[in-house]
């Protein structure tokens, strides 16, 4: 009897562990709650027509943001269509055309430090190879390509594991009936590997609308409208940022970080909406 | 009957282990040829040296020589081969999509892309698999909401769209009650016309059904092939005997 017999019933311990994880998830809801609904009272006042559809008077201290929505999705948009190719056709020829070795070892490991990298060292490393070796200057060309590279990591270890996840014998019945590597690969695997991409795809629009430091150093930070892709831009984020950082305006500055998180919301929305489309159509069990 | 295929001396290898030993034989058209055998004793993979499938592993090598139509495997591309020779897997694997789309796979990487030869080759096919009257009017409907037996005849439905000269089937009833399996027996029956098949069973009974020649495998070795009578009643070989009454495997 030494050894105490004292043990807490299962039951009570069902109970605290119930408790325990209802309390986490609760904190966990409550902080991003508080984040959106502090950032809407803020922010939402200096929210209306003007304030989304005019450019930015006094450095930011009037008008509107109209030039850094602009600004934001020819960014955000030139790094998506750079990376989502280059990304996805990595992960195609290191899961379907290479077989496991120590070089695919080291392009996989190479990428997950990639994606471990602060955004100010890609934004560093995009000054000196695009704005200045390459001449591109502060331009959203030059911005692009550097978020281009901060999410290749991401969406290429995303592709891979949703390629790696679709079922080896799907490729076994295309072959069996007589279908080529690129065949199975295009008709088989990436349509059902879709979902699983798409979801990279969509963090990594949402880094790169979110991201400040990458851009700041590549695409500068122009009010005008940008209506090439040499000219200089500046991104909701950064906008955010420096009206905060120089004091210029803090109303102004949560009316951005309003339709910044608004944007990233609406981007989710739409990419899930997109995705539960495509698993209907593609026949499987919707979610 | 003429020759379909011709195995000679085969022998294949996984690293240094030996899968299949020496196998020859020969499988005749339009006639039901059943490979019966115990669990490892190389059906699987002797089905997938007769259309290449075995290629696509890494580290194994094989020796001798397999003829279909007296032309060696090795000389024909393999995706043309595949065409020629249509397998059905153990268990029914139907690729996500609709019904029609899964029988109009095959017949979509060949090249045809009328839709009006694609409908025709689909209720034929799906017709010669004994589903069509189940199906017809839900072809739109998702593959996978089938039931298992349904899967598997659509499988042979799209292999058949293919149009290919041989049908392997790896124990196709493996997973079936007993009447989706007579149901497939029964399109089996009514396939050897047009088609030369090959039947992997674990099912002695169902090889005595169905099987024109049966050939018993063990441990890589093809031990003898026989009408089922010949087999069943009067085996030549002592393993073939205590297989078939149940003493071994």
């Amino acid at each position: 009897m030494a050894k105490s017999t004292f043990r807490i019933r299962p039951i009570y311990t069902q109970r605290m562990v119930r408790v325990g994880l209802w309390l986490m998830t609760i904190i966990t809801l409550a902080v991003l709650f508080f984040i959106i609904i502090f950032i809407l009272v803020k922010g939402l006042k200096v929210i209306n027509y003007d304030f989304l559809f005019s450019l930015p008077l006094h450095m930011g201290k009037a008008g509107g943001i109209v030039s850094t929505i602009i600004g934001t999705i020819y960014l955000t948009a030139l790094a998506i269509l750079v990376a989502t190719p280059l990304g996805v056709g990595s992960a195609i020829y290191l899961t379907e055309y290479t077989k496991e070795n120590i070089f695919t070892k080291i392009i996989r490991f190479g990428a997950d430090c990639l994606a471990g990298i602060p955004s100010i060292i890609f934004g560093l490393f995009g000054f000196i190879l695009f704005v200045i070796k390459f001449g591109m200057g502060w331009s959203i060309l030059s911005g692009g390509l550097t978020l281009a590279f901060m999410i290749l990591p991401t969406i290429i270890r995303t592709s891979e594991e949703a390629i790696k996840a679709v079922p080896i014998s799907y490729r076994e019945v295309s072959t069996a009936l007589g279908g080529s590597k690129w065949q199975t690969v295009s008709k088989v695997v990436l349509p059902n590997a879709l979902p699983g991409i798409l979801t990279g795809v969509i963090l990594s629009i949402g880094r790169c609308i979110a991201e400040t430091a990458c851009v700041i150093f590549t695409a500068g930070s122009s009010l005008r409208l940008p209506t090439s892709l040499f000219d200089s831009a500046r991104t909701m984020a950064v906008h955010f940022y420096i009206l905060t950082r120089e004091g210029i305006s803090m109303e102004r500055a949560y009316g951005t970080a309003v339709i910044l998180i608004i944007s990233i919301i609406f981007v989710n929305f739409i990419a899930y909406w997109i995705m539960y489309r495509f698993i209907r159509r593609m026949g499987g069990y919707a979610g | 009957m003429p020759v379909k295929i011709q195995v000679e001396d085969y022998h294949f290898y996984f690293g240094d282990h030996p899968v299949l030993k020496s196998v020859s034989l020969t499988i005749k058209t339009n006639e039901v040829f059943s490979i019966i055998g115990p669990a490892h004793s190389g059906k699987t993979t002797f089905l997938r040296a007769i259309n290449r499938m075995n290629d696509d592993a890494d580290n194994c090598r094989h020796e001798g020589k397999i003829y279909i139509d007296r032309k060696d495997v090795y000389t024909i591309d393999k995706n043309i081969l595949r065409r020629r020779v249509g397998m059905i897997f153990a268990t029914p694997i139907p690729l996500p999509g609709t019904i029609f789309n899964n029988v109009a796979y095959g017949s979509r990487l060949k090249g045809i892309k009328s839709l009006n030869t694609l409908r025709n080759l689909v209720e034929k096919s799906l017709r010669a698999a004994y589903l069509w009257e189940e199906v017809k009017d839900r072809l739109s409907d998702s593959a996978l909401r089938l039931s298992g037996g349904q899967q598997q005849r659509l499988c042979i439905a799209r292999a058949l769209a293919v149009e290919p000269e041989v049908l392997m089937m790896d124990e196709p009833c493996s997973g079936l009650d007993p009447i989706s399996t007579a149901k497939i027996e029964d399109a089996l029956r009514k396939l050897k016309q047009e088609y030369t098949i090959i039947l992997v069973t674990n099912n002695t009974k169902q090889a005595a059904r169905v099987a024109d020649t049966i050939a018993f495998f063990l441990s890589g070795e093809m031990v003898e092939t026989g009408t089922p009578e010949a087999i069943f009643t009067k085996p030549k070989d002592k393993r073939t005997d205590d297989y078939i009454a149940g003493r071994m495997g």
